[in-house]
């Protein structure tokens, strides 16, 4: 059984993750091919909005008014729910979620429910869950579906089976859904999704979606998708289950108005995704019969405990900053072996899964270049946020050989005749590793440095040694 | 007007021609150079890494150092973006030095309105516009305007220029495979431009792709903005 | 305690001192196209995302071009929608609570819509007159969607303005931006998954009697 849920798996370093990674030339032939597509896209389309940075602020400071107001918006959200006939459950973690969506499907008499792509139910490890239950989940979505059939984790938010390119899925389909003649002209590839989906949406009893967002004033939740899975889910199943963190909330209705022009353009860069989905509860003879909304904390809690982490919450799960990401394009999303994956997983997974959840190592597979704050849409600091978050790592974990030398360092440089000294005893000790220059034996934390790159030694005349000297004369 | 130089540790260290450099530009344009000897390192190093608090004292030791002077530039974007950007959240009460504080091309082209700073240079080259200097530090086309003033500059257009070239301090040993990964995308970038030389506004950056370039053998050099602007 | 007063408590507790500040609204609300040109932009942008715009003086007829082009002989609608609209030539269908099955065996869907944006090449479908429930839009592989040229509004703010009454009343939204499509193999955009595979927009001028 696939393990969706990836915080189950052993948490494995990111580092050492990545050294394999960085060897899958395919892989990073298809990530590197798919991030150029969609930062192309995203460039073009956020730059015919001339209010594009106005709606950026706007994007922020309402997702900030949101959580800040979470108090009063829930309870709000789960009244409006309720009195247009859905039902209100309240998920304190992972577990009482699944617990809670496995018990709703079973009562509702399904064998079998229909998935629409959602990185909550993911995160929570839902299809695992189902599977314990004797219930067989079918992702709907093109790319999750794709990940389903091969047995794999989705390696982005967005675009679950980017790390496949369309001969690996034409095999794929070939093998999986026997349909030998298969072509890998992607017009066929998602004719044959469409074929292999139709009969199992028209029978559809009970159907599981994530949310965008749900607008608190008005109990609407928002489906934003593009190849008409989520309507056939939330529109054809009779009973609708929808499994939303208690951070997609916002106040108004008109926060949509923002929402709506940020995420699409900022994720796959369309002016607007073919379908956006917007129900309240219940509606006599138009959609399921039933409807029920899974409020889960499962970490979120904790991020607003944090008052510098809380804006990773603003998230609106874009996956901007994992395109334009430069690690991401090195090793692809699997090497994080987390649901999150690339910037936002660095810095979103340390708060949502806790401290034992993920491996340390997270927060430091970035370079802080930056690009990711640049495009995020709704402007989390992530580079400020991974320091943030390094802090937390350095602070509760053994840095071994590492701690003890930033901290000696620290001291060096906390006064200049230490400082001074430190350059003249390098300049001694390096002697032997030195020729030409040039250092030549790599030990110790040295190694990985030299494994691609040359180092030159400490000169003979630092400059404020020069500077001295020419002060003299 | 006079300015203090703040050379960077690491500069200082390891490439002092970088500091020598931007001491002769400086004064070839009149300005009167002072060389605060107290002064060690921003703490930017610590700060990236997660050692919030050798990072502040470091911040307010920057602050204390620098406290008397006019201005003070520096030939490195990722610790002028540091002092700018960090150092006022981390000690406030030290918030005006860091506000007097420049990367050398901004200070040249952005408050001094230079852009032609007498010197020459013969040979093509291609500009990387490191990470901190064009999104922490924002010094945009200020460092290109310097290189295209210089009689003898071919600039070469470095494809995917704003891409990090994989260095990010601790990242590039905690990190090794991918960041060599990185690197190794951008000297093909490199390569790929013509350029006889990859000009950069950080030390740190040039140490990373210029030892990655020796180590292939490449002929192209790694030179810092401040070594051409001194030809 | 129960889950939800467990969740309420940890809110209150991390959230202690915490300020809501206000929104800053800096960006477009109101657009500055007047309606022909709105007409012409929404024309291009649906056009750009693979749907087929034509303009009508004769609704009905133009349908039926439309229909017959296409080889869609059974069509439905919803039971309420304007005969002014309906096209001759062709068995139409009232979606009288048809079973997912009988909107399968559809050629295709006729429906009005409640407001299209311009700028984004976006109807809206909120169950008003003559649009009929959701899946009769979704099932079928063809939907033909008639707009009155005064329903298009330049901006995504004043097209959910448009709508903000459907939803406090409760009622279910599509917006709908071109047929279905994927992006998910290697990021190429492909139109037709499944929701209806080939979306047909006919512009009108006068409201439909």
């Amino acid at each position: 059984m696939r393990e969706l849920a990836a915080r189950s798996a052993r948490p494995v370093a990111f580092p050492s993750a990545a050294e394999a990674a960085v060897t899958d030339e395919q892989t990073r032939t298809n990530v590197r091919l798919a991030q150029d597509t969609i930062r192309a896209r995203r460039v073009a389309v956020a730059a015919e909005l001339d209010d594009w940075e106005a709606l950026r602020d706007a994007g922020a400071a309402l997702r900030d008014r949101s959580l800040s107001r979470l108090r009063d918006l829930l309870p709000l959200l789960e009244d409006r729910v309720t009195r247009s006939g859905g039902v209100v459950h309240w998920a304190r973690d992972a577990e009482e979620a699944n617990e809670i969506v496995v018990r709703v499907a079973r009562a509702a008499g399904a064998r079998e429910v229909l998935k629409v792509k959602s990185l909550t139910t993911d995160e929570i490890g839902l299809n695992a869950a189902l599977e314990r239950a004797g219930l067989r989940p079918l992702e709907t979505d093109l790319a999750e579906l794709v990940c389903q059939l091969a047995d794999e984790r989705p390696s982005h938010l967005l675009v679950p089976a980017i790390h496949k390119n369309r001969t690996e899925i034409r095999d794929l389909f070939r093998e999986r859904l026997g349909l030998e003649e298969l072509t890998d002209e992607p017009r066929e590839l998602a004719e044959a999704a469409r074929a292999h989906l139709r009969a199992a949406f028209l029978r559809a009893k009970v159907a599981i979606s994530g949310a965008n967002a749900a607008v608190a004033e008005t109990g609407t939740v928002c489906v934003v998708e593009s190849e008409g899975n989520g309507r056939m889910c939330t529109t054809l199943a009779d009973t609708l289950i929808t499994v939303m963190g208690i951070e997609k909330v916002v106040a108004e209705w008109r926060d949509l108005e923002v929402l709506l022009q940020l995420l699409p353009r900022s994720a796959t860069g369309e002016r607007m995704n073919p379908y956006t989905s917007l129900w309240t509860g219940v509606r006599e003879g138009d959609g399921p019969r039933a409807f029920h909304l899974v409020l889960l904390d499962a970490g979120r809690t904790r991020a607003l405990a944090d008052p510098v982490a809380r804006p990773v919450l603003r998230c609106i799960r874009c996956s901007a900053c994992i395109n334009a990401c430069p690690v991401y394009r090195q090793t692809g999303g699997h090497a994080y072996h987390t649901v999150y994956a690339g910037p936002i997983g660095a810095i979103l997974e340390p708060q949502l899964a806790g401290p034992r959840g993920q491996p340390g190592s997270l927060p430091f597979a970035s370079s802080l270049c930056g690009a990711c704050a640049d495009v995020c849409p709704v402007r989390i600091d992530i580079p400020g946020l991974l320091v943030h978050e390094r802090g937390r790592v350095v602070r509760s974990e053994r840095q071994g050989l590492e701690g003890a030398s930033l901290r000696l360092l620290g001291r060096v440089f906390a006064s200049r005749e230490r400082y001074e000294r430190a350059q003249r005893l390098a300049r001694r000790l390096q002697r032997p590793a030195v020729r030409e220059g040039r250092v030549r034996w790599f030990v110790g934390p040295l190694a990985g440095w030299g494994s691609s790159r040359e180092l030159p030694a400490v000169p003979p005349q630092t400059f404020r040694e020069w500077w001295a000297d020419r002060d003299r004369a | 007007m006079r300015v203090a130089l703040f050379v960077t540790c690491l500069a200082d260290t390891l490439a002092p021609g970088v500091g020598r450099a931007a001491v002769t530009v400086l004064e070839r344009l009149g300005l009167g150079v002072d060389f605060p000897r107290e002064q060690t390192c921003c703490g930017q190093l610590h700060w990236n890494a997660g050692y919030a608090d050798e990072a502040t004292a470091l911040a307010a030791r920057f602050g204390e150092v620098f406290a008397d002077a006019e201005v003070i530039v520096t030939p490195s974007g990722s610790c002028a973006g540091h002092v700018r950007e960090h150092v006022p959240t981390l000690v406030p009460r030290v918030a005006h030095v860091a506000a007097r504080t420049f990367e050398l091309s901004q200070l040249l082209v952005e408050r001094l309105g230079v852009e032609d700073v007498g010197s020459t240079y013969a040979g093509r080259l291609t500009y990387h516009p490191t990470c901190h200097s064009l999104r922490l530090l924002r010094v945009g086309d200020a460092p290109e305007r310097l290189l295209r003033a210089v009689p003898g500059v071919e600039l070469a257009e470095l494809p995917e220029a704003t891409e990090c070239c994989g260095f990010g301090g601790m990242f590039s040993v905690k990190n090794a495979a991918v960041s060599s990964a990185m690197l190794a995308a951008k000297l093909d970038a490199i390569a790929s431009s013509g350029a006889d030389a990859v000009c950069a506004c950080d030390a740190s950056c040039l140490l990373h792709i210029g030892g990655g370039l020796e180590r292939r053998g490449s002929p192209v050099r790694a030179v810092h903005l401040a070594e051409v602007l001194a030809g | 305690m129960t889950a939800r007063e467990e969740i309420l408590r940890r809110i209150n507790v991390a959230l202690a001192g915490a300020t809501a500040q206000p929104v800053p609204r800096a960006y477009r609300v109101a657009g500055e196209l007047d309606r022909d040109g709105r007409v012409a932009l929404f024309r291009r942008r649906v056009e750009d995302y693979g749907g087929v715009v034509l303009e009508s003086a004769a609704p009905g007829e133009t349908i039926a071009a439309v229909l017959a082009e296409r080889g869609a002989r059974r069509i439905g609608v919803s039971p309420d929608l304007d005969e002014a609209l309906l096209p001759v030539g062709v068995e139409v269908v009232a979606d009288d609570r048809l079973t997912p099955r009988q909107l399968d065996a559809l050629d295709g869907a006729l429906t009005t819509c409640a407001a299209a944006c311009a700028e984004t090449g976006t109807i809206a479908l909120d169950g008003g007159p003559g649009q009929g429930r959701r899946a009769l839009t979704l099932v079928p592989d063809l939907h033909v969607c008639v707009v009155r040229r005064d329903d298009v509004v330049e901006t995504v703010p004043e097209l959910l303005a448009r709508l903000e009454a459907s939803a406090r009343a409760g009622r279910p939204i599509v917006l709908v931006s071109g047929p279905s499509a994927t992006s998910d193999i290697e990021l190429t955009r492909v139109e037709g998954v499944h929701g209806p595979r080939r979306l047909v927009v006919v512009l009108v001028d006068r409201p439909p009697a």
